[in-house]
């Protein structure tokens, strides 16, 4: 992590990542992963394909997330690819991505545009059916898919059965987390 | 035991619950509907129809009901139009009847009864014509008064809903017999089923009849039925949930009352959940609704539908009298009279198939006679109960939904579902006019295996209890013909055979004239139990075959919704997602008064202590970045990352003008044009390498251009090799301008930017307070030495506090939206106000950036004779001559001495701001012929506020026109 006099706030504005639990399902705000959107430039995918490869970067087909260390990476698009990565080891991103992928993807940082929710526990279909219309019953680990969330396009990451991760815009963490607390109160 | 109650029933009499009707205590059990357990107490009165105040009672045993509407629950709950036959009674309820004064036995409107005469159909449209004022002040609130239903709270609603969306292979509408077995047999082929009922408990009519089914009672083999179904884990039962309408592509939208039988929800706990059902096939078993017969005076309390008369006895163990009648013209109505006799009640039947019928009625809260004609003759028999069946519509209410119009069948004589009805929908049982139980056990698993075949699963082998088959054997009559007094058709609306043969007679033939003339089949019921008969009647008068006179069909809802519902779990605030600058929680500390711009919270001003007026701090933000330094959050305008070997020219296709020709490591001011040649956004945009651009776009106009470019990148240009992704939440950018601006920001940036380092326009990325990455533009909207830094957004806050603490030596100030808008007003820079959507670049002074050497979008049609005219509007810098006036916004330019008129407008005030600089009230604006207008003296009128000042037409460059600061 860079030595600067700054100090960060989660995207609820703390100091630390809010924690609440709701029955049987404990939602957590998570700072700690570094993102980096990665797109193939036109023609390049077999490079992209390739670098990756040898990075040991997952690059899953559409609809899926697949996990790995230090690299993870759920789909986004024809070609891209948003690449997870722990925070404290890879909080400049990109210029660790460009050194991978050179010239042969558009890569941009992505980190502080997105907040995360992991929604851990049981019955979370009975809670996400409240939410969104993402068939998380019919899920699978490894989905991710875009969704909207009481207005807000967000990503929905099923990583195993019993923890999705809620990806959504930072400036309306607040309320998206309210969501999904009203939600849990009104199921559980 | 209560009055009217009987042995038997589906309730729970090891239970008692109190509830009160129009102020009296009464006793039911669980299990018991509101009606129901009003009957059983000998209560038949419950309301007082629409028009006439006539006494109603029930007339059904369901969610067709027309008549027993009643105001549930107290104080913010209240509810009116709710349907005693679908309440649920819970200990502690509370109803009102409604539609009555003083009360319910002793209205003092019902004299409107007496003046029947005057309120025929279509009184109203013939009567409060004229004068046409009349209407809205004098003759529609008196009507309102005297007609009308349930009152509001007119308190906010104190409970929650929510909303949700579920998945399956087939949806199962309506828990009978059909819908029982249909589900069974998706479930037990393995299919993702909902089966979804608007009643609390499954089985439909099953409840509500004598005879078995495989040698159990209905009611037995469908709770058998039930906990196999609650048994299978890819079956999910929806109780309380009503299928309000079907959407497109298999998609339902449901109600399920998750609370409505508690006396509130528990804490937390929605009242009721609207769900999205989305299935890749559904089949309706919605059931039949019974409809009446028409004859005088059929509308008294007591007076019923003969299957409802049943249900009560043989679901809910309520005699609705002691000594009752059957009138019907079909065996269903028979069964009725059986049940009756069964259960110790006597029970006449005239029956119109042998020559009978009852020609009028006696008792004024309730029937206690009824008058038949037969073959032998006049006859006056005592009763209190009347059960009437005119044979049963099947419910084809949602088939109808996208328009697919029922057909007529003349075997059960009633309209069934069309052939070209929603996507993957299917009916069966009574819905599909398979009337018998065995019909619809056999349909509802027929259409189940179709499903699960066109699914691709395997049907079970069929299996299907054994079960009556009795036809229903109808010979239509539809009203008791000779009479002279009133016969009711729509209860709900006060709808006579008279008023169908007025509309007839006045020529209102069409079905749909007749529903609007008549009010047939209007509010809370929708026509459930009148409509068919209406048309049939009218069908007569015309000599026309039924389908050809024509046939209603249905839209969403089947049934009211409340409004809550539809806003599901937003309340308030919730309606809109709020976004949150990354000072927000700095500016709230200071008292900022925030605005919403594009669903942000920005601050408009931040007042200090001692500040009383916006202006006060206003004024001192501008006056104190142009003196010293100010800090602005703009990291609500939009950032795209633009990436690829083409993205330079793609740029110069989006924009007017040309980016790819910018150097790396500077910024250009762009505009972007509609197709049509008008302008829609502005902003900078910088070049961060040879294949880099970032875009800056206006706060408001964010996602629209995102969108746009979006298109334009997979449309129009799929062979460019460019990359679009949004930042505009990835970085917070503050604005920092002003003398100071390099002085502060050289504190904290831990690179050179002096003028040599960092030209005007110039970007680049560098580090801060110690290592921070961040990146560094030198533009400005305020026309002063200024820069915008952007961090990742994450150290937004502790960035603005560190502006703050090192800005303390300058004597910096944070600004808001307001000391903006001052600025760029007094450097004539064009906002919204100007960017309003009917304005080209032209019209701006800026037609020289719309360049002509490239092809660029809404570059050809800009160029049109009417966008081009020399005439046309132009920007321009106004003041009031007179520096003591105050400009208003939205003011017309007018000539000296001309009229106020249209004719002679000339233009309008775009932006009006005090400017604390020069003391006075400035404004900007489109004139026509602008440019020739500098130094000419006009008016500016504003016939809405009331003002006119005299104005002097200047440049719009009020402050700094040669830009000097911009480059200090």
């Amino acid at each position: 992590m860079a030595e600067h006099r700054l100090k960060p706030l989660t995207a609820l504005g703390h100091d630390h990542p809010e924690r609440v639990t709701i029955g049987p399902v404990t939602m957590t705000e998570v700072a700690d992963v570094a993102l980096a959107s990665v797109t193939a430039r036109m023609g390049r995918l077999p490079d992209v394909q390739g670098a990756a490869a040898a990075a040991g970067i997952p690059l899953p087909a559409p609809g899926h997330w697949q996990g790995g260390s230090p690299y993870g990476a759920f789909w986004l698009a024809t070609e891209s690819w948003m690449v997870e990565a722990p925070f404290a080891s890879h909080e400049d991103i990109r210029a660790l991505l460009l050194q991978v992928f050179g010239d042969a993807a558009s890569i941009t940082e992505q980190t502080d545009a997105w907040a995360r929710f992991d929604v851990a526990g049981h019955h979370l279909h009975d809670l996400f059916e409240r939410l969104c219309a993402v068939d998380l019953r019919a899920g699978q680990p490894g989905l991710a898919t875009r969704t909207v969330i009481d207005h807000l396009g967000c990503y929905l990451i099923l990583r195993d059965e019993s923890l999705v991760s809620v990806i959504g815009p930072r400036s309306s963490a607040a309320v998206l987390f309210h969501a999904l607390e009203t939600a849990a109160h009104s199921v559980f | 035991m209560t009055a009217n109650r009987i042995k038997g029933g589906l309730i729970d009499r090891t239970r008692s619950l109190r509830f009160q009707f129009d102020g009296t205590v009464y006793e039911g059990h669980p299990g018991d509907t509101l009606a129901s357990a009003l009957l059983a107490n000998g209560v038949r009165l419950m309301g007082r129809s629409f028009k006439y105040h006539r006494p109603r009672g029930p007339i059904s045993a369901g969610s067709e009901e027309p008549n027993a509407l009643v105001e549930l629950r107290a104080g913010a709950r209240r509810e009116p139009n709710t349907r005693a036959t679908v309440v649920e009674l819970f200990d502690g309820l509370t109803a009102d009847s409604q539609n009555r004064w003083p009360s319910l036995r002793f209205d003092a409107l019902a004299v409107n009864d007496r003046l029947s005469n005057f309120f025929a159909a279509g009184f109203y449209y013939k009567t409060f014509m004229w004068p046409a004022a009349f209407w809205e002040k004098l003759y529609e609130p008196i009507i309102r008064r005297a007609a009308g239903l349930g009152s509001l709270s007119r308190q906010d609603d104190p409970d929650s809903y929510d909303k949700g969306f579920v998945h399956c292979d087939l949806l199962v509408i309506g828990a009978g017999p059909a819908g029982l077995m249909a589900a069974l047999t998706a479930g037990r082929g393995g299919a993702r089923v909902i089966l979804a009922d608007e009643d609390f408990r499954m089985g439909g009519r099953l409840n509500a009849e004598s005879f078995g089914i495989g040698g159990r009672s209905g009611a037995e083999w469908a709770d058998k039925a039930v906990a196999e179904l609650r048994s299978l884990p890819n079956v999910r039962l929806m109780p309380r949930c009503t299928v309000l309408g079907a959407m497109d592509h298999g998609i339902y939208a449901a109600v399920e009352r998750v609370s409505d039988h508690l006396p509130e929800p528990l804490p937390g706990k929605p009242r009721q959940v609207l769900w999205r059902i989305y299935s890749r096939r559904a089949i309706l078993a919605g059931g039949a609704t019974e409809r009446p017969i028409a004859f005088e005076n059929n509308d008294r309390p007591g007076i019923m539908l003969a299957g409802a008369l049943r249900a009560y006895a043989n679901r809910w163990g309520v005699a609705v009298g002691r000594s009752a009648a059957v009138f019907t013209n079909n065996d269903d109505g028979l069964r009725t009279a059986a049940d009756l006799e069964a259960r110790g009640i006597p029970c006449r039947v005239i029956d119109s198939r042998k020559g009978e019928e009852v020609i009028d009625t006696s008792g004024r809260l309730g029937l206690t006679s009824i008058t038949i004609r037969g073959p032998k003759g006049i006859q006056t028999i005592r009763c209190d109960a009347l059960g009437v069946s005119g044979g049963w519509n099947p419910n084809v209410n949602i088939t109808s939904h996208h328009r697919s119009r029922p057909v007529w069948n003349e075997a059960i004589a009633a309209f069934v579902p069309g052939r070209d009805g929603p996507q993957g929908l299917a009916a069966a049982g009574a819905a599909a006019g398979r009337l018998s139980t065995h019909g619809a056990l056999e349909s509802g698993a027929a259409r189940a295996e179709e499903a699960l075949v066109d699914l691709g699963f395997t049907a079970p082998k069929r299996s299907l209890p054994e079960a009556e088959d009795a036809p229903i054997a109808i010979t239509p009559k539809w009203y008791v013909h000779g009479g002279t007094g009133r016969a009711w058709i729509d209860p709900q609306n006060d709808v006579t055979v008279k008023d169908v043969k007025l509309a007839h007679q006045e020529n209102y033939v069409s079905v749909e004239h007749l529903k609007r003339y008549t009010t047939l089949g209007m509010a809370t019921d929708q026509g459930k139990t009148g409509n068919v008969l209406g048309l049939a009647i009218m069908a007569e008068l015309t000599g026309k075959p039924i389908p050809e006179t024509g046939t209603t069909i249905y839209r969403p809802p089947y049934t009211p919704v409340a409004m809550g519902a539809l806003g599901g779990r937003a309340r308030g605030q919730e309606f809109k997602p709020r976004r949150l600058t990354p000072s927000h929680k700095w500016a709230s500390e200071q008292g900022a008064v925030f605005v919403e711009v594009g669903y942000w919270l920005r601050s408009q001003w931040l007042p200090k202590p001692g500040e009383t007026h916006w202006r006060e701090s206003v004024d001192r933000e501008v006056l104190t970045t142009r003196r010293s330094v100010g800090i602005c959050d703009v990291t609500t305008l939009g950032k795209i990352d633009i990436q690829g070997t083409d993205a330079g020219a793609f740029l110069d296709k989006v924009y007017a003008n040309t980016f790819s020709t910018l150097a790396v490591g500077k910024c250009r001011y762009g505009l972007m044009l509609r197709e049509d040649g008008i302008v829609y956004d502005d902003g900078t945009t910088a070049r961060l390498g040879p294949n880099e651009y970032v875009m800056t776009t206006t706060t408001a106009n964010a996602v629209l251009v995102f969108r746009n470019l979006e298109f334009a990148r997979q449309c129009l240009y799929p062979d460019m090799d460019v990359q679009l992704i949004s930042t505009t939440e990835a970085w917070a950018q503050y604005s920092i301008a002003g003398p100071n601006a390099r002085n502060l920001l050289q504190k904290i940036v831990d690179q050179d930017i002096s003028d040599a380092a960092l030209p005007y326009m110039g970007c680049k990325d560098v580090t801060v307070c110690g290592g921070l990455r961040a990146r560094i533009f030198r533009i400005s909207f305020s026309g002063e030495l200024a820069y915008e830094i952007a961090v990742p957004t994450r150290y937004g806050d502790a960035l603005i506090r560190e502006l703050v603490a090192q800005g303390a030596e300058f004597d910096a100030v944070v600004y808001g939206t307001e000391a903006l808008g001052v600025m760029r007003v007094e450097k004539g820079h064009v906002a919204g106000n100007e960017l309003n959507g009917q304005s080209t670049a032209l019209n701006m002074g800026l037609g020289k950036m719309v360049s002509r050497k490239k092809d660029s979008i809404g570059m050809v049609l800009a160029q049109r004779d009417g966008l081009t005219d020399p005439g046309g509007y132009r920007l321009v810098g106004v003041r009031p001559v007179d520096p003591a006036r105050g400009l208003t916004a939205g003011s017309h330019f007018l000539e000296p001495g001309a009229a106020a008129v249209a004719a002679n407008d000339l233009g309008w005030l775009t932006s009006v701001v005090h400017s604390p600089h020069l003391g006075h009230s400035i404004a900007l604006g489109y004139l026509k012929g602008g440019e020739a207008r500098q130094g000419q003296r006009l008016r500016a009128a504003n016939l809405l506020a009331g003002t006119e000042v005299e104005v002097e037409i200047v440049s719009p460059h009020f402050f700094d026109p040669e830009g000097a600061r911009l480059h200090g």
